[in-house]
C-alpha cells in the first residue's frame, strides 16, 4: 500500500496556540478522507500543513513522499487546495486566471479547457471574475485547483455556497481524481454530502486525530 | 522564463483592465510636475537647474504608489498564498513582479520626460544618456520595490511603512540619476556615463539580492 501523507506528532503553532498538537496521521494513496470536528478543531491547519502553507513546529510530516518541512517547493507543486477564500484574481476573466495558473505550473492549455468544461463555466470563461456570483467564483475556483492536476486534493467546505449542481460538480471531481489516482482530503461539516464518496472519516479535535475510521473500502466513487 | 512572463502579463493586463496607475498615478505625477514648476517658476534657471532632482524625486513618489498598487492586487485576492503554492521558484516571481513595475514606471517617465520638456522648458543634450540612465534607474527601483513591497506585507504593518522603508535604499539611486541626468539635460558638468554605470551596478545588485531573499519574504507574505 502506497502511502500519501504520513504525519507523526505534528506540532503546529498559531500565535503560541498549538492549533495541531502532536497530530498522528497516516493515509494511503488513493483514498478520500473525511475530515471532520468543531470550529477551530485544527482541520484547516491540517489542510495547510499538508499543503506545505502552515510551519511545522516539531514533529514530520511527508506529503507523497516529499518532507512538507525542507521540500516545501515539491510538496507545493503536487497538491492543490481549495480554500474559503477564491485566490483569483478579479479584474481577470476565469479563462485568463486558469491560463496564468497553468502557466505557472508549466500545464499546458488543454487542462484549463478540461477544468471549464469540467465546472460547466466554458460559456462564462471569458467573464471577469469581478462579475461573477459567490457560488460560481466557488466553481471558478475549484477548476483552478483542477487545472493543476495535483496528486493530492485539500479541499476545505468544498460545497460552501454551492447550489445543487455545483454540489454533484464537487463530488464528480472528487471521483475524477480518484479515477486519475489521486489522494483527496475534505474538510467538512457537510457530513452527509462527503461521507458517501469517503473512505475514512477522521475526527478531528483540539488539534489531535481523536479518531480515524476506514468507512468504506471502495473507490471514494461518487453514486450519481 | 515562461513564469517570469506569466507572472509580468498577468500584472500588466490587470492594470490595463483596470487602469488604476493610468488614471490615478499618472495623473498624480503630472501634478507634482506643474506644482514644482510654479513653485520655482519666478526663476526660469534655478528651475532648469533643478529639473533632474525634481524629476527622478517625483519619480521615487510615482514609483511608491505602482509598487503598492503591484502588491495591493496580490493582497486583495489572498493570491500571494496562491503564488507559493504554485511551487513557482520565487525569484521567478520576483522578476515578473519587478518586470511589470518598470515598464508601468517606464511609460509615467516617458510622459514625465515630455512633460519637463514642455513645463521646463528642458533639452536632451544627451538622449542615449537619459534613455540608458532611465532604465537603469528603473531596474533599480522596481527591483528593490517589489523585495520592499512584499516585506512591508510580510510585517503586518499598514502600507504607510512602505516609503520608510524603500526611500533609504533608494537614496543612492536618487543621487545617481539626478547626476546622470545632469549631464543628459545640460544642467552642470559631470560625467553622466559614469553616474549611469553606477546605476546599473545599483540594479545589478537590487536584482540580485532581491532574488535571492524574495522566495523568504514571500512565506511571510
Amino acid at each position: 500500500m502506497d502511502i500519501a501523507v504520513e504525519v507523526d506528532r505534528a506540532v503546529v503553532l498559531l500565535d503560541r496556540f498549538p492549533a495541531l498538537a502532536e497530530l498522528d496521521l497516516t493515509l494511503p494513496t488513493g483514498s478520500v478522507s473525511l475530515v471532520q470536528g468543531p470550529n477551530g478543531a485544527g482541520k484547516t491547519t491540517l489542510l495547510r500543513l499538508l499543503a506545505g502553507l502552515a510551519t511545522l513546529d516539531s514533529g514530520s510530516a511527508r506529503v507523497l513522499g516529499f518532507d512538507v518541512a525542507t521540500q516545501r517547493r515539491q510538496v507545493r507543486a503536487s497538491v492543490g487546495m481549495l480554500s474559503p477564500d477564491a485566490m483569483l484574481y478579479e479584474d481577470l476573466s476565469i479563462l485568463e486566471n486558469l491560463t496564468f495558473w497553468a502557466a505557472l505550473g508549466r500545464h499546458e492549455t488543454d487542462s484549463v479547457d478540461a477544468a471549464l468544461e469540467r465546472v460547466g463555466m466554458t460559456s462564462v470563461a471569458d467573464q471577469s471574475v469581478r462579475s461573477l456570483s459567490t457560488g460560481q467564483r466557488r466553481r471558478a475556483a475549484l477548476a483552478a485547483v483542477a487545472v493543476r492536476r495535483p496528486r493530492l486534493w485539500l479541499l476545505d467546505e468544498p460545497h460552501a455556497g454551492l447550489d445543487q449542481a455545483g454540489r454533484t460538480i464537487v463530488d464528480d471531481l472528487v471521483s475524477d481524481a480518484i479515477r486519475a489516482g489521486a489522494t483527496v482530503i475534505v474538510a467538512s461539516h457537510e457530513l452527509d454530502r462527503v461521507r458517501p464518496l469517503a473512505t475514512h472519516v477522521l475526527t478531528v479535535a483540539g488539534g489531535v486525530v481523536h479518531r480515524a475510521e476506514v468507512v468504506n473500502s471502495g473507490s471514494g466513487v461518487a453514486n450519481a | 522564463m515562461r513564469e517570469v512572463w506569466a507572472v509580468a502579463g498577468k500584472d500588466l493586463r490587470i492594470e490595463m483592465r483596470s487602469k488604476v496607475v493610468a488614471s490615478q498615478v499618472l495623473p498624480f505625477a503630472v501634478i507634482v510636475l506643474v506644482l514644482f514648476g510654479l513653485a520655482l517658476d519666478a526663476d526660469r534657471g534655478t528651475l532648469r537647474s533643478f529639473t533632474p532632482g525634481l524629476f527622478w524625486v517625483t519619480v521615487l513618489f510615482v514609483a511608491i504608489l505602482t509598487i503598492q498598487r503591484s502588491v495591493s492586487i496580490e493582497t486583495a485576492s489572498s493570491a500571494f498564498e496562491a503564488l507559493r503554492l504554485s511551487g513557482t521558484a520565487g525569484w521567478k516571481i520576483f522578476a515578473g513582479k519587478a518586470l511589470a513595475v518598470a515598464a508601468q514606471l517606464l511609460a509615467i517617465e516617458a510622459v514625465m520626460l515630455l512633460g519637463v520638456v514642455v513645463l521646463y522648458r528642458s533639452s536632451f543634450e544627451d538622449p542615449v544618456l537619459v534613455v540608458t540612465a532611465a532604465l537603469a534607474a528603473t531596474m533599480a527601483i522596481a527591483t528593490a520595490g517589489s523585495l520592499y513591497g512584499v516585506l512591508a506585507v510580510g510585517m503586518g504593518v499598514r502600507d504607510t511603512i512602505l516609503p520608510m522603508l524603500l526611500l533609504p535604499i533608494l537614496a543612492p539611486v536618487l543621487v545617481a540619476a539626478t547626476r546622470a541626468f545632469d549631464d543628459g539635460l545640460s544642467t552642470a558638468a559631470v560625467n553622466g556615463w559614469a553616474w549611469c554605470s553606477l546605476l546599473a551596478c545599483f540594479a545589478l545588485l537590487y536584482a540580485i539580492v532581491g532574488g535571492v531573499a524574495y522566495a523568504v519574504v514571500l512565506e511571510d507574505a
